[in-house]
């Protein structure tokens, strides 16, 4: 990814992916706002490959399009949803947390702006694919969080059933 | 074996991993009606770690340029989570009996929780760092909803989840914004590069980030409002452990990076935690005293602990960083004391009210006695623990000038005298309601609450030893007085 395509193609995904992130916010049906949510994710991607940062990119496809998406459709099936305004409490706050998150965003991007940022138009790495140079560096100088990666998600699964699972008295 | 780990020094850690695991196994093949007996075996084993720390002492020791730290400061928080751990393992027998269900889980993810915490303060790097907080913190959502048919136990559950999972946004928002700027998620580098280069405008947003997540895990003013509502509904020995050894984890991460890490920019932030600072020492015990539900009123009372130890990161020195360690030590056993006196009540007489105090010391004068020297250390009047520990936070802070922290320190402590008299009052002077019985204590909470209770004061008497462990520690990991 070179020359004079990538800064249309940033362009292109800024928009998609922005787009439908407000679009999440916005739309009124959750079902909607889910499918825009699967946009935003697979916009990110783009993103990725654009950095070649392959792996994440399948990564995030996989994962985050496909995975948790569905989840979050099953997340809306199984549960009670009619209007989005009755769920969300937080909707009296229009007006404050307009003026709230409009500041925020200025604050955020005037600071960002007025930052001084290393930018490189090389490659970050002359591999064919990221894929080897993660795994190896995962087991070795990450292999402390790697595993307590691998502890957390084993606590959050054993969570999961204690809290879903009904009490059941031992005997 | 990977070249340049040593892995005798995670000794601890894969020690605590391994009990973590054992426990679920263990769990899985004791019938039913003996699964309460995997507490003890949590004790023993919790023990044995604690034993294995001993090995550890001086060793001072990094892997792969910093990544993962043991260090006398991360040995020191590690033994303090294991003591907290293993009394708070001992007082919450009583409860995992009369729970009935899911035995051999409550004690596997206490373990679990604790070992997070080690990740934590020993971590040297951003992403383990995260991801010990994480282990943590997870491990105490499924805790604090335990009591699975009680709603405030459930309720308690649901608010610490979302308030803590946005928090972490917040936080890991924080620290990838230092790793953007720094290029590097390893602490001693990050210091080095921001010596050298000049303070770019987004590198405050970032320390705002970082200071608001850690605020809410410290709950410190204005990031408290969690932890009055989760502190209430959490099983009581959750709501210690919580109180005490989440705190002093997350407090300990805050030091590690903000010291370590941003020594650079301290005027900058020395500001905002002089802020929070008060703000949590004001709100925190002023709130306090029209609450009338105990575990709400030790919840406000630990805010403005927080509030207290915050003054060690102010004074910026290696005397702040000891009195910090002093604090926490001695916060642990006062706090926990006075948790399990709730504990050994509630499991009686099923109440948190303050009011179906009265006329304790008749009842049983062991839980009057311990609840009011725990109370009146966490007040900080000599010559119990409590005191020494307020001392030297003040001491560290009017060495740098600020003596008006110090002074407006002293006055809320006085407030706080106030509120937990009023406590002591409805224990001894207020008669015993009719047809109440003595209250029973189980023996291994007996034991712990004298342990507990001895400690106070003779740390209080004779605070030389552990002050003397918590200075040197202190020096070594952060040798600057300024």
């Amino acid at each position: 990814m070179s020359g004079m395509a990538s800064p249309v193609i940033f362009w292109v995904l800024a928009v998609v992916t922005v787009g439908a992130g407000l679009a999440v916010a916005l739309t009124r049906n959750i079902v909607h706002s889910a499918l825009f949510l699967v946009l935003t994710f697979i916009g990110t991607a783009g993103f990725f490959m654009l950095l070649e940062a392959d792996f994440l990119a399948a990564v995030q496809i996989l994962i985050y399009a496909g995975g948790v998406s569905v989840l979050l459709v099953f997340g809306v099936m199984l549960t009670r949803h009619g209007n989005i305004k009755l769920s969300n409490p937080l909707n009296r706050y229009k007006i404050t947390g307009g003026i709230v998150a409009a500041l925020l965003l200025l604050l955020t991007g005037g600071l960002i702006l007025y930052s001084e940022w290393e930018v490189s138009p090389e490659a970050l790495r002359e591999q064919e694919s990221t894929v080897s140079a993660i795994a190896v560096s995962m087991l070795s100088e990450y292999v402390i969080p790697f595993e307590a990666a691998a502890l957390l998600l084993l606590v959050a699964l054993i969570g999961a059933v204690l809290l879903a699972k009904g009490v059941k008295h031992s005997k | 074996m990977i070249a340049g780990i040593d892995f005798s020094l995670l000794t601890v850690e894969i020690f605590t991993a391994a009990l973590g695991l054992g426990l679920l196994i263990i769990n899985l093949i004791v019938p039913g009606n003996q699964r309460s007996a995997t507490g003890y075996l949590t004790v023993l084993g919790l023990l044995g770690i604690l034993l294995v720390t001993l090995s550890y002492e001086g060793v001072e020791k990094t892997f792969m340029d910093g990544m993962y730290i043991i260090d006398p400061f991360a040995t020191f928080f590690k033994r303090l989570f294991l003591v907290a751990a293993i009394l708070v393992t001992i007082s919450s027998l009583p409860f995992v009996k009369k729970l009935g269900y899911n035995e051999g889980d409550f004690f596997s993810l206490l373990v679990f929780a604790t070992l997070g915490m080690m990740v934590l303060v020993s971590a040297g790097e951003l992403i383990t760092l995260y991801l010990g907080l994480e282990l943590m913190t997870i491990s105490f959502y499924i805790l604090v909803s335990f009591k699975k048919k009680d709603a405030k136990s459930c309720e308690a559950g649901i608010k610490y989840i979302i308030l803590s999972a946005m928090s972490s946004a917040l936080l890991l928002y924080g620290l990838s914004l230092v790793y953007g700027l720094t290029k590097t998620t390893i602490i001693e580098q990050i210091a080095s590069t921001l010596a050298a280069g000049t303070m770019q405008p987004l590198m405050a947003l970032g320390i705002i980030f970082l200071l608001a997540g850690f605020g809410f895990k410290i709950s410190l003013v204005p990031f408290h409002m969690w932890a009055p509502d989760v502190y209430e509904g959490a099983p009581t020995p959750i709501t210690a452990f919580l109180a005490v050894a989440s705190k002093a984890a997350a407090l300990a991460a805050f030091v590690r990076i903000f010291l370590i890490g941003f020594p650079a920019y301290q005027e900058y932030w020395i500001t905002l935690v002089i802020v929070l600072s008060v703000l949590t020492m004001v709100l925190g015990n002023l709130v306090a005293i029209p609450q009338t539900n105990i575990k709400r009123l030790l919840a406000y009372s630990s805010i403005s602990q927080a509030g207290y130890l915050l003054l060690g990161i102010v004074a910026f020195s290696s005397m702040g960083i000891g009195a910090i360690l002093f604090f926490s030590i001695i916060y642990v056993f006062t706090n926990v004391g006075a948790f399990m006196v709730v504990v050994a009540l509630s499991t009686s007489t099923g109440s948190h009210k303050i009011e179906d105090y009265s006329g304790l010391y008749r009842r049983a004068p062991l839980l009057a006695v311990v609840m009011l020297f725990c109370l009146l250390s966490l007040a900080g009047l000599p010559p119990l623990a409590g005191f020494v520990g307020k001392l030297y936070l003040f001491i560290a802070v009017i060495e740098k000038g600020y003596i008006w922290l110090a002074l407006l320190a002293v006055l809320m402590s006085m407030v706080s005298v106030y509120y937990y008299l009023l406590v002591v009052k409805v224990m001894f002077l207020k008669e015993p309601p009719q047809n109440s019985g003595i209250i029973k204590v189980p023996n291994g909470l007996q034991i712990a609450m004298v342990f507990s209770l001895i400690l106070i004061i003779v740390l209080g008497i004779y605070p030389k030893p552990l002050s003397d462990l918590a200075m040197s520690v202190a020096h070594t990991f952060f040798p600057f007085s300024f």
